[in-house]
């Protein structure tokens, strides 16, 4: 049995009469990568705030890495990194500083962010940027430092929120072996997407319409039961059925 | 298997600590690379006070004025001469009567008349003192009390002169009347009305639309999933602006003292602590604006208008509260500028001490405990 690090039970968000999140629940295990499909207005973006603490629940309950939605939000927030789809990292500082501000409000250690920066940097072959204005690198360049600044602190969870919006494909690439590196560190990934090749990088996905989750598996089992040859035919066969769009 | 890390209150402090500092030095560092905030931060108040002070204390060169000479004498003669030789008077002798005087005034090509009584010059020998009217036009305060001291001295000039081969001195008095404005009101006004102005803008717009450009960016969600507290995000966004209000207050009485003349008759710790007290309620108005609006644009839009506006109009730097409807002078009250500009008056000024404006303290003090409570409880519901 596998370490089950997210856990969801009939989680739900009631905003008035409008049901964002109906009654979802599932697990996520230890290094999983968990793709969080869902069209438009589906209510992806509802759960995601919901699971990192930013959004109390109506109903329903979840703990992240062992710790309760609603009264631990806290320790959650320690043991989780968090990417948006808004690129937010700041332009105005170079990229050293950026680093050293997110690992600081973590509760690094100067020692801990001088190596860890240094890693960084190397890793992702930023030598000569680093004492650059983030906002002067290119976008792809953004988003990967963007990754690694999210899961700076070893993270336990990272939740990525369309990360990859308007970069090219082999940035994308890239951008998912940086992803693929750190399942292997044993962090857990849940990502949500637009893109369904991205989706088929992932170990396991779930695809929400209307608020549900309706269907998760592998990305191979998912299109075996749907009798479909590729992940946007089944994604297709699921969405369009939903009433919610933009 | 869950493990609790509760780490001891200390320990927690000190993270908290350690991660404020970080934060405001982020804070610091978006100012300070920011050239068109420097610019508005630390220019504007240089150029206000420039602009108003020198528009209001320059030298004042070739003034018209009007002689009404009923004397017609030798002494009154000579006395009109050495003024006509001074850089600072245009003399217009057109043989007007003193009651057209306040006409030309009111036309705005004179600024000054001197008038000379009958028999001026046998008074003088006679009773071995003299009279002389000085009418000036107060409407611009400055001017006149300037133009009053040149022709003062004139006078003196020449009263020091007849005086030097004389066994008993004679005395020329001169009669002076601000018409218009008799206690010159505004003279100093405008350094204490400049401070609140500066202040609010300053404070209030750039605490507004530096915490709004988070929310705009995106990094605000990043921080508020970090552990950072929601509350210290707010307090080190404030504490760079407190800062840097000071280092703006402090050049602003630097200016006025060495660069205007005038002195700070009061407590200089006293109105750096009525100072901090204002910046503080001008920041909490700024955090208010930004837990309210989304957008930089609008931050900016409701700081200017909904603070730049009533801080003009409503503090009594501009235009006299006594003066206004009733309706108006009730709102002025809830413009915490009006307070701080009284204060500043009062200390800068007056040289008054603290049991003097306490009540004033009291209800700007007020202003700042409701506002932040009325922020705060916004920013929670927003948070959930």
């Amino acid at each position: 049995m596998q370490d089950v690090v997210i856990k969801t039970d009939k989680l739900t968000k009631r905003f008035g009469d409008f049901v964002a999140t109906n009654a979802i629940t599932f697990g996520v295990y230890k290094g999983e990568i968990f793709g969080f499909l869902g069209a438009n207005g589906a209510g992806k973006t509802t759960a995601m705030r919901m699971l990192c603490g930013l959004s109390k629940p109506s109903s329903g309950d979840a703990t992240i890495a062992g710790f309760n939605v609603y009264r631990e939000t806290e320790e959650i927030k320690k043991n989780i990194g968090y990417m948006s789809q808004k690129f937010s990292l700041y332009e105005d500082l170079t990229v050293l500083e950026n680093i050293r501000f997110f690992g600081g409000i973590y509760g690094l250690t100067d020692q801990q962010i001088k190596t860890k920066s240094e890693e960084l940097i190397e890793r992702l072959g930023l030598e000569s940027e680093a004492k650059k204005l983030v906002g002067s690198l290119p976008l792809g360049w953004k988003q990967k430092l963007s990754f690694s600044v999210a899961v700076l602190h070893e993270p336990r969870i990272v939740f990525l929120d369309e990360p990859t919006g308007g970069v090219d494909p082999v940035t994308r690439r890239q951008f998912w072996d940086l992803i693929y590196a750190a399942a292997e560190r044993g962090v857990t990934v849940f990502v949500t997407t637009h893109y369904m090749d991205e989706a088929e990088y992932c170990n396991r996905i779930s695809i929400m319409v209307d608020g549900k989750i309706e269907a998760l598996d592998s990305p191979t089992q998912l299109k075996r039961n749907f009798n479909a040859s590729s992940m946007d035919e089944v994604f297709y066969q699921l969405a369009r059925g939903a009433k919610r769009g933009d | 298997m869950r493990c609790f890390t509760n780490s001891p209150g200390v320990q927690n402090a000190e993270t908290n600590m350690k991660q404020f500092a970080i934060f405001v030095k982020k804070e610091f560092a978006h100012v300070l690379r920011d050239r068109k905030t420097l610019l508005i931060l630390f220019g504007m108040p240089v150029m206000q006070i420039l602009i108003f002070g020198f528009a209001l204390t320059n030298e004042v060169k070739n003034s018209a004025i009007v002689v009404v000479d009923y004397a017609q004498d030798e002494a009154s003669q000579r006395l009109i001469s050495r003024i006509e030789a001074s850089r600072y008077f245009e003399v217009n002798k057109a043989a007007i009567d003193h009651h057209q005087i306040e006409e030309s005034f009111k036309q705005g090509n004179v600024k000054l008349a001197l008038i000379f009584p009958q028999n001026f010059e046998a008074d003088l020998m006679h009773q071995n003192k003299a009279q002389v009217q000085i009418i000036t036009d107060a409407t611009d305060p400055n001017t006149a009390n300037t133009l009053t001291n040149y022709m003062t001295a004139i006078i003196q000039d020449y009263q020091a002169d007849i005086n030097q081969n004389a066994s008993i001195a004679y005395r020329i008095i001169p009669e002076t009347k601000m018409l218009y404005n008799p206690q010159l009101k505004s003279v100093h006004g405008f350094v204490p009305g400049v401070m609140a102005l500066v202040l609010m803008l300053v404070c209030v717009m750039m605490t507004a639309v530096s915490i709004v450009r988070e929310k705009e960016m995106g990094t605000m969600e990043i921080l508020l999933v970090s552990p950072f507290k929601p509350l210290l995000v707010i307090l080190s966004k404030a504490v760079p602006y407190l800062i840097l209000s000071l280092i703006n207050v402090a050049s602003i009485l630097c200016l006025s003292v060495f660069v205007l003349d005038l002195p700070v008759n009061g407590s200089l710790i006293l109105l750096f602590a009525e100072s901090t007290l204002f910046i503080i309620t001008c920041l909490t108005i700024g955090i208010f604006i930004s837990v309210r609006t989304g957008s930089q644009q609008v931050a900016m839009l409701i700081s200017l208008m909904g603070m730049m506006l009533p801080t003009i109009l409503f503090s009594g730097f501009m235009f006299p509260i006594e003066n206004m409807p009733k309706v108006l002078q009730l709102i002025t009250n809830i413009v915490p500028a009006k307070w701080y500009y009284i204060i500043v008056k009062s200390i800068m000024i007056k040289g008054l001490g603290f049991s003097a404006i306490w009540k004033e303290t009291v209800i700007l003090l007020g202003m700042t405990l409701f506002l932040l409570i009325i922020s705060l409880k916004t920013f929670k519901i927003r948070l959930a």
